[in-house]
């Protein structure tokens, strides 16, 4: 009964979920802590700490954590599966209608007009990224005398290997990880 | 047969390393899906990555699952969906299913926040990295009202704190409205 319950909750997060990221957390939250009591508050604000310092979606997060506390593997089995049927159901029907009619000339102009908007989303997401990574604060609150040296050289030598040398994204990210890592252990600011 | 096997595999293998380096939200793993599946694999078309990026934040769920969803289906049919998704969800369920077991330390741990805020340059670098490509086809277009939206989009999200679904929603709108003055113009000069 337990695990229909985890089941019907962690269904609702992937369907509620809209928009992905921080803006599904409350939602999250109203389903596992408010609604279903699977977690207090306390523990929830945890996981959202430890959600944001491991890859991953929040929600496949959160479905893993609270299955893991509840049921041991099952539960991670279970909130997992119900987080993602939603999406899989709904996003199988679109990519279905998409690959029928894309090719139509009507369909083309509306995607090309939506396309811009992708990829300033995109830039959006990138520069909200280099600003906590370069003074830890979102725009509004950025101060220029905070900047920190080390993370603006790395993203720099980064960006320079990125587009010079078309080096592994992958390398980039992991690598600026281990080189800043180094750097500021050697500095003793760790 | 077998080489079906190897495209499933592929997909596996691509989805389980972009999902397991994917630091920091849903738009990171597009930018990383944009260079494995455009660029090095030759898999999408550019635009077919955007038009999957805008469904995929359109419809419920967590971004990178949804898009494993589309990517998966145009590979390799529903099949390829479900492998997709299992390289995606994969790599967060060990994760976190570890670190469940003493979150305490691994929060608390010096190191881990370091490098984990030292990660981010790298991550942004990736991002601008693609960004650059992106928004230079845009430029190319030479659409006023394309290069326009593009601005008019990023400084509504970034500045405005304008949620990226109505950003969307409102460019599906102007697509529309594009697309009705478009069929209006060719009945003009066809009558």
């Amino acid at each position: 009964m337990l695990l229909l319950k985890l089941f019907f909750a962690f269904i609702q997060v992937g369907m509620f979920s809209v928009g992905g990221g921080y803006a599904a957390i409350p939602l999250i939250q109203e389903q596992i802590v408010n609604i279903y009591g699977l977690m207090t508050l306390e523990e929830f604000s945890d996981l959202i700490t430890v959600a944001e310092m491991t890859p991953g979606p929040i929600s496949i997060n959160s479905a893993t954590f609270v299955g893991m506390r509840i049921a041991g593997i099952p539960g991670v089995l279970i909130c997992t599966f119900g987080c993602i049927i939603p999406s899989f159901c709904i996003c199988l029907i679109l990519a279905h209608f998409y690959y029928k009619y894309r090719s139509v000339s009507g369909v083309q102009v509306v995607l090309g007009a939506m396309r811009p908007a992708v990829v300033a989303l995109i830039a959006s997401a990138g520069a909200s990224i280099l600003m906590l990574g370069l003074f830890q604060a979102e725009i509004q609150e950025v101060v220029i005398g905070n900047i920190r040296i080390v993370e603006l050289g790395i993203f720099a030598a980064a960006l320079f290997l990125l587009r010079k040398f078309k080096m592994n994204a992958i390398t980039i990210i992991l690598g600026s990880g281990v080189v800043g890592t180094l750097i500021y252990a050697l500095m003793g600011a760790i | 047969m077998k080489k079906d096997y190897n495209k499933l595999w592929t997909l596996f293998k691509a989805m389980f390393v972009l999902s397991a380096c994917t630091f920091g939200g849903g738009f990171v793993i597009v930018s990383l899906m944009k260079k494995k599946y455009v660029e090095e694999l030759k898999w999408l078309e550019e635009e077919e990555m955007l038009d999957v990026t805008a469904i995929t934040q359109s419809a419920p769920g967590p971004l990178p699952v949804n898009a494993s969803v589309i990517i998966g289906y145009r590979m390799a049919g529903v099949v390829g969906s479900l492998t997709a998704i299992a390289g995606t969800i994969l790599p967060p369920m060990i994760i976190i299913s570890i670190i469940s077991l003493f979150y305490e330390q691994f929060r608390t741990n010096p190191y881990i926040a370091t490098a984990l805020q030292v990660m981010r340059a790298g991550v942004a670098a990736v991002i601008f990295d693609v960004v650059i490509n992106l928004a230079g086809n845009v430029l190319k277009t030479k659409r006023i009202l394309y290069i326009a939206m593009m601005i008019v989009a990023f400084v509504a999200t970034y500045l405005l704190d304008v949620s990226a679904m109505l950003v969307i929603l409102t460019c599906l709108g102007i697509g529309l409205a594009d697309l009705a003055v478009t069929l209006m113009k060719k009945k003009g000069t066809v009558a």
